[in-house]
């Protein structure tokens, strides 16, 4: 979300802005000096967080020998309702353990391999200047642990993985995440920070098909995946899970892709954001829409939240949000700024210019039977089909079936109200709770009528005429 | 075969391993009759390598076969071993240095070091089987010597890796391959005689500029099938080893000339 107007022009502010960035900003430091000022003041035991949540900013720490310890374990865990999946895992979760540091840190590594594993695993982390990002050390039998060391020349926000044989796989299952390494002084402060890391997963079974999904070598190299998603399964920022934050609050989202294989459109529908630091790295674009973020690459996206809401997190290749997962959520309470966004202040008939007004009139006499399911299809197709499926289906955890529905046959006000006005917040239909934002329909009395009856008419539901009279005491 | 009559079959076939294994401390072992095949790694130019006839035990070595030799041999018990010989998890699930409860007497014995595991099989006038041996064995399924194309089959080996604790099982229990060899797949890993020859004496590759461990692309320079995952795993976790460490998932059989 935009601040204020920041083409004030003059390359002197432009300059000032971005030096402020990166506080005492080690860009202005080589290796050499980073060397040099080797004044390491006492150790610490790093915080590891899971994710979406990150550790404390360094602040004004000196640099430190840190002590990480991460864990790998393999264990099985819930992908989406019903099906689960054998991740392997840095720290116990996916994404990986975030780990914070500051430019100038000795990090002191310990990876450990949990005995009941059954393969061995390592560690190439972006973030260190040395063979294999550190892979070369750290190859870790099950049951063993490895130490190596490394110092952070530069600040920035790196991707880290697995790179054992055959490194895709160890990937796919999961063994990614991120590591932070703050400029001197600390990125400037925010109210909220969060962790999201994207990730795309080949399973034996299609999306949701049920149990313990193994993994697929072929989807894999053919880079197809049956799922993709933020922060290792589906709905992982949903729900009860969403990030939150207030309206005034500036939030600080720092955004990972594992991959294996696919590159992010990085979104969120609804927020422009103020500042990216394009690849995680020194340089910062201002009023971005969507950033991209590499297989194996990170981005810090700023804001600040304007408006009460829930803002989606998306992949905007837009079908992964749709069908693969790749949804998640930010819910801002507080006060409403009408002059930000007013919500819908009228509504009414469109007619082009010259136009068609007729065809616009055109079913004057509300259509019945079959012809008025078969207009309500068509609309259907047009609107409805793109969340809620071909038959009705819906997609598990996002979007709510209408076949069969409990929720839709026990109520068609509700109903009605949910296409002329939207929907948000939780609802259970069929036994199974949904989070999510309907947006309102523009349709006319007569098309959501003949819609709603399509729909009443198919797939096992109740078989009720809606009327447009129905509909405009709904409206 | 009706419920009755397979749960029959199996405490019949489970009181003979027992009764078996009580009598003969030796596990029964089958011919292999010589061949070639290409290896993942290690084989120059990936020519085939020529694979001798020899004989390798059909099961896995089990705690109640490893307890035996414990007892006359108690430099190799848990409290006795040096540690150049095993770190300290070996044997570490046992109970004590001769009890392996709760682990299973048929069960395969696994968290022994690669020195226990040969000094075992000289004990029987027996030797570990090479890594080649091993992986020859290791390419057949049921009816084929070598499986190694067909989807099932890595499929089989590959969804090992997603069930846990598979170490309690009894040795026994997974298909008879075509030589009448069980548990190549399936049960856990084993240790072959020369298993850190790849990345530890693996100078010819070292000299065409690739890395003696397993990471990132140089994996896949010298491969000979880069869709051989199963493989992959097996090679990766060998090279991740060192002769006195001893993990849960990893156990051994014997083989001879």
């Amino acid at each position: 979300m935009k601040k204020k107007a920041k083409f004030i022009g003059g390359s002197m502010v432009a300059l000032l802005l971005s030096a402020g960035l990166f506080s005492c900003s080690s860009e202005s430091k080589d290796t050499k000096q980073i060397l040099s000022d080797n004044v390491i003041s006492g150790e610490m035991i790093a915080e590891l967080t899971a994710p979406p949540f990150v550790p404390k900013p360094v602040g004004s720490r000196k640099a430190k020998k840190l002590i990480v310890h991460m864990e790998i374990t393999e264990e099985e865990g819930t992908m989406v309702d019903g099906t689960t999946y054998m991740y392997w895992t840095f720290g116990g979760s996916v994404p990986g353990s975030f780990i914070r540091t500051r430019v100038g840190d000795e990090v002191e590594f310990h990876i450990k391999n949990h005995p009941d594993s059954k393969l061995p695993h390592n560690i190439d982390l972006h973030a260190v200047t040395g063979p294999g990002g550190g892979a070369e050390s750290s190859l870790v039998a099950p049951g063993q642990e490895k130490v190596f060391n490394f110092k952070t020349l530069n600040p920035g926000l790196y991707v880290y993985h697995c790179a054992t044989a055959p490194v895709g796989m160890h990937i796919a299952n999961g063994m990614y995440g991120l590591i932070l390494v703050e400029p001197e002084g600390g990125l400037p402060k925010v109210d909220r920070e969060y962790y999201v890391m994207q990730g795309d997963f080949y399973t034996k079974g299609a999306y949701g098909e049920a149990g313990l999904q193994p993994f697929d070598q072929d989807k894999a190299v053919k880079e197809q995946p049956d799922y993709v998603v933020f922060n290792g399964s589906v709905g992982a920022l949903n729900g009860d899970k969403a990030l939150t934050a207030k309206v005034g609050e500036t939030v600080r989202l720092f955004v990972g892709n594992g991959g294996p294989n696919l590159v992010s459109s990085f979104h969120v529908i609804g927020e422009i954001f103020d500042k990216v630091h394009i690849e995680g790295g020194s340089m910062v674009n201002e009023n971005v829409q969507t950033t991209m973020i590499p297989a194996g690459g990170a981005a810090m996206v700023d804001f600040k939240v304007d408006v009460p809401g829930t803002f989606i997190l998306v992949d905007h290749s837009i079908f992964r949000a749709f069908h693969k997962g790749a949804l998640g959520m930010l819910k801002v309470t507080g006060e409403e700024n009408l002059q930000i966004y007013s919500h819908t202040t009228k509504e009414g008939v469109y007619t082009p210019e010259g136009g068609s007004k007729k065809k616009a009139e055109a079913p004057k006499v509300a259509l019945t039977g079959q012809a008025k399911i078969d207009a309500g299809k068509r609309i259907y197709d047009a609107t409805c089909f793109a969340c809620h499926q071909a038959n009705g289906e819906g997609i598990p955890n996002a979007f709510p079936p209408l076949a069969k529905s409990d929720w839709l046959n026990s109520d068609v006000n509700r109903a009605l109200k949910a296409v002329i006005h939207g929907l948000s917040g939780e609802i259970t239909v069929n036994g199974k709770k949904y989070v999510n934002v309907m947006p309102a329909q523009n349709l006319t009395d007569d098309e959501v009528a003949n819609v709603m009856t399509f729909i009443y008419n198919s797939w096992g539901n109740k078989k009720q005429d809606v009327t447009p009279d129905m509909v405009r005491k709904v409206r | 075969m009706s419920v009755k009559a397979k749960i029959q079959f199996l405490i019949f076939s489970s009181v003979m391993l027992i009764s078996y294994t009580v009598k003969a401390q030796g596990t029964k072992m089958v011919t292999v009759k010589e061949g070639k095949y290409v290896p993942l790694y290690g084989s120059a130019d990936k020519q085939p390598v020529k694979v001798e006839t020899f004989k390798m035990d059909i099961y896995p070595v089990t705690n109640a076969q490893f307890v035996t030799f414990l007892k006359e041999n108690p430099t190799y018990n848990r409290s006795k071993i040096i540690g150049l010989y095993a770190d300290k998890s070996y044997l570490s699930t046992w109970k004590s240095d001769l009890d392996y409860s709760p682990l299973k007497a048929n069960a395969p014995v696994t968290n022994v070091s690669w020195f226990a595991a040969k000094k075992y099989c000289e004990c029987q006038g027996k030797r570990l089987p090479t890594m080649d041996e091993w992986e020859y064995v290791a390419m057949a399924d049921e009816t084929r010597k070598d499986a190694r194309t067909k989807e099932q089959f890595n499929k089989y080996i590959l969804e090992w890796y997603e069930k846990p604790k598979t170490y309690l099982n009894p040795v026994g229990q997974t298909f008879k391959n075509y030589w009448g060899i069980y548990d190549m797949h399936g049960l856990v890993w084993e240790w072959t005689s020369d298993f850190n020859s790849i990345f530890l004496s693996g100078e010819s590759r070292k000299d065409k500029g690739s890395d003696k461990d397993l990471f990132c692309g140089s994996a896949s320079i010298n491969a000979s099938d880069l869709m051989d995952y199963a493989a992959f795993m097996r090679f990766a976790f060998r090279g991740s080893l060192k002769a006195n460490y001893s993990t849960r998932n990893l156990g051994f059989r014997c083989a001879s000339n």
